[in-house]
């Protein structure tokens, strides 16, 4: 089976080579039947590469332990769903994974290319192939996933307990297909202007692949958080770390290019910006996955070794240079076809708003890059925490939810000013009463950014009402439907345009759970032993007894020893009650050769957080747990001493007798406790941001069917009063 | 010898699969004119959709009267323009034989 895959990488590498040298011969000569054949040297590259993964899935799920890749990331007693998953935990598990979905992003694309863009597309299909080509080098020669054992081990190391959580399993391949996205849009802007073709076509062709990548690159970064404020066990979801930030700036430059490009759709305008920033985006979708896996910044995400730190460098710095120069080149064909017509229109805002996520993008990668910047400059590594963030994405976050209420309302061209009292008036006013609201019945008055997105948010829910209500008025006066009848009409036939307010919908409620979760939480550390109560926020808390599990894992980590609490919580004013049972999960490390011999070695290993969560649209109490193990230590040298000579099913009652132990004579434990206002909107919010995105990707049924005949004007009214 | 065997048999079925095209005959002609008229389609519906969202965007009382009908005409234009290219392919299309899928 790993001669098999083996074989398929190898022949995916020799066929992407065939790939980009057919692709080429055929562009230059004009000879179609090579760039045809080009194409199906993908989809076959496509083929190899699906074939190569699912092997090497049939060998985590029989938990084949001569692959080496299953060996270091999985096990006999792995819970099947990590089994499946454990791959991109690794590196070369992520490699292929990056290249199983380049090339599933790549036949997609080329196959719905397939009878338009003739010149742009062999140069496309050299570009992917070439990307394809180095991933699969790296595969091939550096890190194959089908190294075996001759002799193999008679047990796997299993999954990193860290990584067994069902969002940071999803999320790998979310994060991905985002960047991977991305590639599609960067492909085919290099072939555009190498041909010289730098109108809308390289656009409209890509710009569903752009909005794919966007909407997974999106979710993969929600779903990171979420993993984050769940499992990691320090109360928060967005701790601005490297690896974090790395997910984020590509998202951002992508958001950008979303938006900017509907300019040169509709204006011929911000060619040069456009295909810069599909650059920008792709350059740091591979540094995003080189951050991962490289190790040369510091992050509880980066799980990878650094041996692969070089080539990856050396190949973003080719794309990079590569692309800059091919930009500088074209300059001359990348002039704008129509200039800006006034400061106040949709054009204006979509240049601000793009200039404030570019502006996002620059603080978060000078953060991040901090430690590197300042280590070649004063010689010392320093680094800047979230305060350093905070300072300057808060500001820049007002501006842009700002932006997403102005933008979609604000008409194209120019917008006089009977347009914009039309449509700012009831927006405004809504958002002076939110913030009257605010001011009066709420404390929100203690943290004035929170404030002001809370107000901000009324008024983007407000606008996007708005161009709700007054679209479901227009199809009304013109077609006389009933108002569901209109309004469904209305949203499935500007599915675009309604996705995309619909997404700003979204991020206005995510930041509104950022604002009030940051300024208004209540965090607590205490130890307590069973039966003491404290009190946090406006709660009363109380550690009613411990918890110790053997061999009964109930949150199918396939964790073998759990040691918890069960806390009552009542809120002070009689009325809320409910029961928590935060954990802590424990795995075996070792052979039992280690100072903590045969029985401690049960407690030595891993060790992962199960957080506890009451969530709730007004609020989450969020509870962690860490048991105090040291009262543990003297039964376990007693056990060593006297037991570990006996047989293993003995060895296991043993064992069972120390954990419950802990459950009898009880120390204490300290718990985190957070009080967090409106969390759950951060959660919400991402979800409207991803329904958005689903309803402007969905496909605008029978447009591809619709044929021409007649006079042109007469045809004109007909067709599109038909669509 | 069972990767020697297995990188025969693959090699060989992708060179069989991805040689396809080029055991077919070079069509280059009417292909290349069904092309252009699957991207003047695209084109079109393109266009189609910009002057419907400027209709929309004039019902719901975001531009004035006179800054749409400028809008309108200028998308017209530019859409019977598209109509005209498309019209003049018909000939060149229909004289070449029926374009297919995966050619």
């Amino acid at each position: 089976m790993a001669a098999v895959g083996s074989a398929c990488l190898f022949v995916g590498l020799l066929t992407a080579v065939y790939a980009v040298g057919a692709a080429l011969y055929g562009a230059l000569t004009a000879r179609r039947r090579w760039i045809d054949s080009s194409r199906y040297a993908m989809y076959a590259l496509a083929g190899l590469v699906v074939t190569a993964f699912g092997l090497l899935e049939v060998a985590y799920l029989t938990s084949d332990l001569s692959f080496r890749i299953v060996t270091q990331s999985s096990s006999a007693d792995t819970p099947t769903f990590y089994k499946i998953t454990g791959m991109w935990s690794t590196q070369e598990g992520s490699l292929l994974l990056w290249v199983l979905l380049l090339s599933i992003f790549s036949a997609a694309a080329l196959r719905a290319t397939r009878r338009t863009m003739r010149e742009t597309v062999p140069y496309a299909t050299a570009v992917l192939g070439g990307i394809a080509i180095f991933f699969l080098a790296l595969s091939v020669f550096a890190e194959s996933p089908f190294t075996t054992f001759a002799i193999p081990p008679a047990q796997g190391n299993g999954l990193n307990p860290l990584l067994r959580h069902p969002a940071m399993m999803i999320h790998p391949p979310m994060l991905y297909s985002g960047y991977v996205g991305f590639s599609i849009p960067f492909a085919f802007a290099i072939g555009a202007l190498i041909t010289r073709r730098t109108g809308a076509d390289w656009i409209r062709a890509t710009r569903r692949f752009a909005l794919i990548a966007w909407t997974f690159l999106g979710f993969g970064v929600m779903l990171g958080a979420l993993w984050s404020y769940s499992e990691l066990g320090w109360g928060g979801y967005w701790a601005w770390d490297p690896v974090e930030n790395a997910s984020l700036m590509p998202w951002l430059t992508g958001t950008a290019f979303l938006h900017s490009v509907m300019v040169q759709e509709k204006r011929g305008m911000l060619k040069v910006w456009n295909v810069s920033l599909i650059v920008t985006t792709f350059v740091l979708a591979l540094l995003g996955t080189f951050l991962v896996r490289s190790g040369i910044l510091s992050s509880i995400h980066a799980f990878g070794a650094s041996t692969l730190g070089a080539p990856f460098l050396a190949f973003i710095a080719t794309v990079l240079v590569g692309s800059v120069v091919l930009v500088l080149v074209r300059l001359p064909d990348l002039r704008s076809e129509a200039r800006l017509d006034s400061l106040v229109s949709r054009e204006s805002v979509f240049v601000l708003n793009n200039l404030v996520l570019v502006g996002v993008c620059f603080v978060i990668f000078w953060g991040t890059f901090f430690p590197l910047i300042s280590e070649a400059v004063t010689g010392t590594e320093s680094s800047v925490g979230p305060p350093w963030f905070n300072q300057y994405v808060t500001p820049l976050a007002l501006v842009l939810v700002l932006l997403a209420g102005i933008g979609p309302v604000i008409a194209w061209r120019r917008a006089t000013l009977a347009n914009l009292r039309r449509a700012f008036l009831v927006p405004v006013a809504l958002a002076a009463a939110t913030l009257l609201a605010l001011l009066v019945l709420t404390p929100a008055a203690e943290s004035v950014p929170s404030l002001i997105m809370f107000t901000l948010t009324g008024f983007v829910l407000a606008v996007v009402g708005q161009e709700l209500w007054r679209g479901v008025g227009a199809r009304r006066a013109m077609a006389g439907e009933s108002p569901p009848v209109a309004l469904g009409r209305l949203v499935a036939r500007n599915r675009r345009r309604y996705g995309g307010y619909v997404v700003h919908a979204g991020i206005a409620l995510l930041f509104l759970g950022v604002a009030a979760s940051s300024a208004f939480v209540d965090q607590r550390d205490v130890r307590l032993r069973p039966g003491q109560t404290t009190e946090v926020g406006a709660y009363e808390v109380t550690y009613r007894e411990p918890t110790a599990r053997f061999l009964d894992d109930r949150s199918g980590t396939g964790a073998p020893i759990t040691f918890g609490a069960v806390i009552d919580v009542q809120h002070l004013n009689g009325g809320e009650r409910f029961t928590l049972d935060p954990a802590r999960n424990y795995y075996a490390a070792g052979d039992g050769s280690g100072p903590m011999g045969t029985f401690g070695r049960f407690f030595q290993g891993e060790s992962t957080t199960e957080v506890d969560v009451r969530w709730g649209v007004r609020r989450d109490f969020w509870m962690a747990v860490q048991p105090d193990l040291r009262a543990l230590i003297a039964p376990i040298k007693e056990a060593n001493r006297r037991f570990a000579d006996l047989p293993g099913d003995a060895q296991t009652l043993v064992l069972a007798a120390i954990v419950d132990g802990y459950r009898r004579d009880p120390p204490p434990a300290t718990f985190r406790t957070l009080v967090s206002p409106m969390i759950a909107w951060i959660w919400i919010g991402g979800g409207v941001m991803l329904l958005g995105a689903l309803l402007a990707l969905w496909p605008t049924t029978g447009a591809r069917e619709r044929r021409v005949t007649s006079v042109y004007a007469a045809r004109l009214g007909r067709e599109l009063s038909r669509a | 010898m069972e990767y020697a065997l297995a990188l025969l048999v693959l090699a060989a079925l992708v060179a069989a699969f991805v040689t396809v095209p080029l055991r077919r005959d070079e069509v280059a002609a009417d292909a290349a004119a069904a092309d252009r008229r699957a991207e003047l389609e695209a084109a079109k519906e393109a266009k189609y959709r910009e002057i419907r969202d400027a209709e929309l965007d004039f019902r719901m009382g975001k531009v004035s009267e006179a800054d749409h009908r400028a809008t309108d005409r200028e998308l017209r234009a530019q859409a019977i323009e598209i109509l005209e290219r498309l019209d003049a392919l018909e000939p060149e299309v229909a004289a070449g034989r029926p374009s297919g899928g995966d050619r």
